[in-house]
């Protein structure tokens, strides 16, 4: 049982240090998106969740799973993908945050909650946002869509450079 | 490939180690579904499930279609990585959807060849005719212009979500937690469309014509999505469903208040009718769709044995 304990310990280690293939600062884990790890006999079993439905960073995931963890010793890994509960932006971790700013990046504020129909939002969310540049709370929004699904583009008055956020879901 | 990231180079790591896994993302089949419960709810008719689904898949692959056709040749940068943004979105959704629909009613997908990989989402969505497609027509006629693209975007994101919304109540599973995930992402697709529908509706003379002139070629293709098909009834009866007529209400309401800041009125273009009664649910289609298909599909078609 100890055995187990410390192999199911070891496997997590080697999957939470995975990183993200289109933001490679953060690990899996520090975005949200590794949810469990496990052992079935000799199988590792990594349980991870897609950011959007068509993220097509997925299959790099688990790629790089499956390729890490059979370096680490571990000739069968399962990885199995959950839909529910629906990944969210509240799930990035404090250093994941952190590390997103040291990037470049603007990190997300709370995620949206709705009681009832989702409502229309015919001007541009505010966000309490600041350039990861300069820290000028002076930005404007660019596009809700940015290289990638997750990010939306922002332009910073202050230093007038770009900016990506990483969007609240 | 060694643990460090090599950020200098894009090529990077494309040459060590497995290199097959570094080629392209989404190069890989692993079954959609995995790691889901996809035991059919008690009582539910396996090839009602998997038409509903069908149908819900079909808008999403053919909506994502036309939408990337705007790849490279959108009005500016922004609104050319956002259209593609939400192609991706609702390409992710049709991808589960399908795989749902195959799981539910095998019976749906077509035969290939002995020896073929093609999964069987893929195969719904490659080897299927146009007769075989459950999508409304709203979202296979021609892109027009991106005042067009934009209206028409907005009447689907705005019936989808409301349908999503209830969706997530639903007894099947995968469909419950695919409507949790799909509602964030469209909630966005529909503030995108209704946005744009106001900078253009309150822009120029120009912009503001080509809002209406959209406006006049989809508003007709509206009710075709309100109006409950058979296959809708049975799979809402069953509580793995949503009729369309529970969200009439807020699908007006939402396109009322975009009208009204965009000082329109509701257009009063009569719906578009079928050929005798049938339409894109029925799998009775405009000729759009079968040029459409034909682009999509050539590919996978030509090697229906092929390897990527």
């Amino acid at each position: 049982m100890r055995v187990t304990v410390i192999a199911v310990e070891r496997a997590r280690a080697v999957a939470a240090d995975v990183v993200d293939p289109e933001m490679p600062m953060l690990t899996l884990e520090d975005l949200g998106v590794l949810r469990a790890v496990s052992l079935d006999g000799d199988t590792v079993v990594v349980t991870i969740t897609p950011t959007y439905s068509g993220c097509p960073a997925l299959s790099a995931m688990r790629d790089d799973l499956v390729r890490r963890l059979r370096d680490a010793g571990w000739s069968d890994v399962r990885i199995v993908v959950v839909l529910e509960p629906a990944w969210s932006s509240d799930w990035i971790s404090p250093r994941g945050r952190h590390l997103l700013v040291e990037h470049g990046l603007s990190a997300p504020g709370p995620a949206p909650r709705h009681e009832g129909p989702v409502p229309l939002t015919l001007l541009a969310p505010p966000r309490a946002l600041s350039c990861p540049r300069c820290g000028s709370a002076d930005a404007v929004l660019t596009s809700e869509f940015g290289s990638t699904a997750c990010r939306a583009l922002y332009r910073c008055r202050g230093c007038r450079e770009p900016f990506e956020h990483v969007k609240e879901i | 490939m060694s643990d460090e990231v090599d950020h200098e180079s894009v090529y990077g790591g494309l040459l060590d180690g497995e290199v097959s896994a570094q080629w392209a993302f989404g190069t890989d089949f692993a079954d959609p579904l995995a790691g889901l419960d996809t035991t059919l709810p008690t009582d539910i008719d396996g090839s009602v499930l998997g038409t509903y689904c069908l149908m819900l898949a079909d808008d999403a692959l053919i909506m994502a279609q036309r939408l990337s056709e705007w790849c490279s040749r959108a009005p500016d940068l922004e609104e050319d990585v956002a259209l593609a943004n939400i192609a991706l979105d609702l390409l992710g959704q049709a991808r589960l959807l399908l795989a749902r629909a195959a799981a539910a009613d095998p019976g749906l997908v077509p035969i290939l060849p002995t020896g073929s990989p093609v999964p069987p989402e893929d195969a719904l969505a490659f080897f299927r005719g146009e007769r075989q497609f459950r999508n409304v027509r709203l979202v296979e006629i021609e892109n027009g212009d991106f005042g067009r693209t934009v209206v028409r975007l907005l009447l689907f994101a705005t019936w989808r979500l409301a349908i999503l919304q209830r969706l997530r109540a639903s007894r099947d599973r995968v469909l419950s937690a695919l409507a949790a995930k799909a509602v964030k992402e469209v909630t966005y697709h529909r503030d995108f469309a209704a946005r744009w529908f106001l900078t253009l509706a309150q822009g120029t003379g120009e912009s503001r014509r080509r809002v209406c002139d959209g406006l006049s070629a989809t508003w007709p293709l509206l009710a075709e999505l309100m109006d409950t098909h058979p296959v809708e009834r049975e799979a809402a009866s069953s509580g793995v469903g949503v009729d369309p007529a529970e969200v009439i209400d807020e699908v007006d309401a939402v396109l009322d208040e975009v009208f009204a800041a965009s000082a329109l009125g509701r257009p009063e273009s009569a719906a578009r009718v079928g050929v005798r009664g049938r339409r894109g649910r029925d799998g009775t289609h405009t000729e759009a769709l079968s040029l459409l298909l034909a682009e999509m599909q050539v590919v996978a078609r030509a090697h229906p044995l092929g390897r990527w």
